[in-house]
């Protein structure tokens, strides 16, 4: 194996596999599982922050700002410093990690969505006399999320592309793999390339199917 | 539970330590401060250069600013700093070489959050209203002049919501840089928390960075009242300075306020672009 080429396809073969079965695999069970948390602790707190009185409500507001506006990857290394006693594993930890950054989002999507129900749907639902809980259930929140669906989508993506965050807590996704190969066999050109070449073959895709429900949407 | 009580416990002893380690967490600090400003200012530009090639008339311009675009977007932040920090040294003689550190933080975030923000600029052009690009040929302005003269200025104001909310996802991407070698704050912090223990490092990083946030938040809310005044939209900066500490991601004028078909276009100028990365 020669290190002075531009590009060895040998390094290129030897990673791949590795890259696929076990970076990506661990990459996509962080993404997949992140996005549900997320999407359903995003929900809540869009909720919570609607319908409480303003004593719950401030306390619930700063949280989440200040969970927003503080970096993933010092997040993810408290979490870990802190909870690694009380967790089996690391990956539980970052997948939790970034799925309640992301649900800081998502809960703010939520809340730009169910603004969009337009107020004479809220009528409506008075003058039916439906029941609050039904008037959310069936009325509000099925709207709200038809208005949301591309931007949820998009942070799903985003968190996708931040899965390598974890390089910092040492969970074997894509880029720690391709990092521990390039440091085990001092090259590092293949299995970095291959590792944003595999980010891009997916996350693109993903994104045109995105707007495509968009524009089917608006 | 243990962590929590003793922080407040050691509340004094490590404040005391701060101080004494003073001028390394000052150091870090300044560092991010620069990989901040200058991976911003090398993301803006990038912006206004792609989100503008992404409109122009020519289709291969448009092509190839659709591509680089849709390549930094999609190879992920990390990626992109670890392939100039270790694959560009190892490239053979024409090419390979090492940059510095803080080089590789600012061109990485500069790089990947350029091509998100260029997204913004393109969006935001685009949601301009139609009469105003027919008021430019009503005045036969020059396609060059209608776009810096009466596009732009509108543009400008609808894009900085998002801007505002890309600025502070690169400071927080910052910390990143740590991992190659860079001795930001993260790293001073990580270093501090040797003698401080955990609780209080991190406590203390996340609020540096929540401080260094906001201001972002407040110098973006001010550029954005700057120009909503200056196209006629809103008060004056003097007039309005609560404004500067709007949280981002709220709208100014409230839900209900009469000019909520505007604040719906903006809206919607935000989450189809740069309000929401992808």
């Amino acid at each position: 194996m020669n290190n002075q080429s531009w590009w060895s396809w040998d390094h290129a073969a030897a990673v791949f596999p590795d890259l696929i079965l076990e970076g990506f695999k661990i990459t996509l069970l962080a993404t997949v599982l992140g996005t549900l948390i997320a999407l359903v602790l995003g929900l809540v707190v869009a909720l919570v922050r609607r319908s409480s009185p303003a004593l719950i409500n401030a306390p619930v507001t700063w949280v989440v700002e200040f969970i927003r506006m503080t970096p993933l990857v010092v997040q993810l290394v408290f979490a870990n410093l802190v909870l690694s006693p009380y967790f089996d594993s690391t990956l539980a930890i970052g997948i939790w990690v970034l799925g309640i950054h992301y649900t800081t989002y998502m809960a703010e999507v939520y809340r730009a969505g169910i603004d969009s129900v337009p107020t004479g749907q809220w009528e409506a639902a008075t003058a039916l006399s439906l029941p609050r809980m039904r008037t959310w259930r069936a009325v509000v929140i099925p709207q709200a999320i038809r208005n949301t669906l591309p931007a949820l989508g998009n942070y799903a993506i985003s968190m996708f592309k931040e899965t390598p965050f974890f390089v910092v807590i040492y969970i074997p996704e894509l880029v720690r793999v391709a990092q521990d190969y390039g440091a085990a066999n001092f090259r590092y050109t293949e299995a970095i390339t291959l590792a944003g070449l595999i980010f891009l073959a997916a996350s693109y895709p993903t994104s045109l199917l995105i707007r495509r429900l968009e524009k089917k949407l608006a | 539970m243990d962590g929590v009580i003793g922080f407040f416990q050691d509340l004094g002893p490590n404040l005391a330590l701060v101080g004494e380690r003073a001028p390394q967490i000052l150091e870090g600090v300044l560092i991010t401060l620069a990989m901040m400003i200058l991976g911003a200012l090398l993301a803006l530009v990038i912006s206004f250069v792609f989100g503008i090639a992404q409109v122009v008339r020519y289709k291969v311009v448009r092509g190839v600013a659709r591509v680089f675009v849709e390549f930094f977007r999609g190879t992920s932040l990390v990626v992109q700093l670890f392939w100039l920090a270790f694959v560009l040294p190892q490239l053979p003689y024409p090419l390979g070489f090492q940059l510095a550190p803080l080089a590789v933080g600012v061109i990485a975030l500069g790089l990947n959050y350029g091509a998100y923000g260029a997204e913004v600029v393109r969006g935001s052009i685009g949601s301009v209203p139609t009469g105003q690009y027919e008021a430019i040929s009503a005045l036969s302005l020059s396609p060059a002049r209608g776009m810096f003269r009466i596009v732009i200025p509108q543009a400008w104001a609808l894009m900085l919501p998002s801007l505002s909310n890309l600025w502070i996802q690169l400071l927080k991407g910052s910390a990143i840089a740590s991992s190659v070698t860079l001795y930001d704050l993260f790293f001073q912090v990580e270093q501090l928390r040797d003698r401080t223990g955990t609780w209080f490092a991190y406590v203390f990083a996340l609020l540096a960075y929540y401080l260094i946030a906001w201001l972002i938040v407040i110098v973006m809310n001010g550029l954005e009242i700057r120009a909503k005044h200056k196209i006629g939209r809103g008060p004056a900066l003097r007039d309005s300075w609560r404004g500067l500490f709007q949280p981002p991601g709220t709208t100014r004028d409230g839900k209900r306020s009469p000019r909520v078909a505007k604040n719906k276009a903006e809206g919607k100028a935000a989450t189809a672009t740069g309000g929401v990365p992808a």
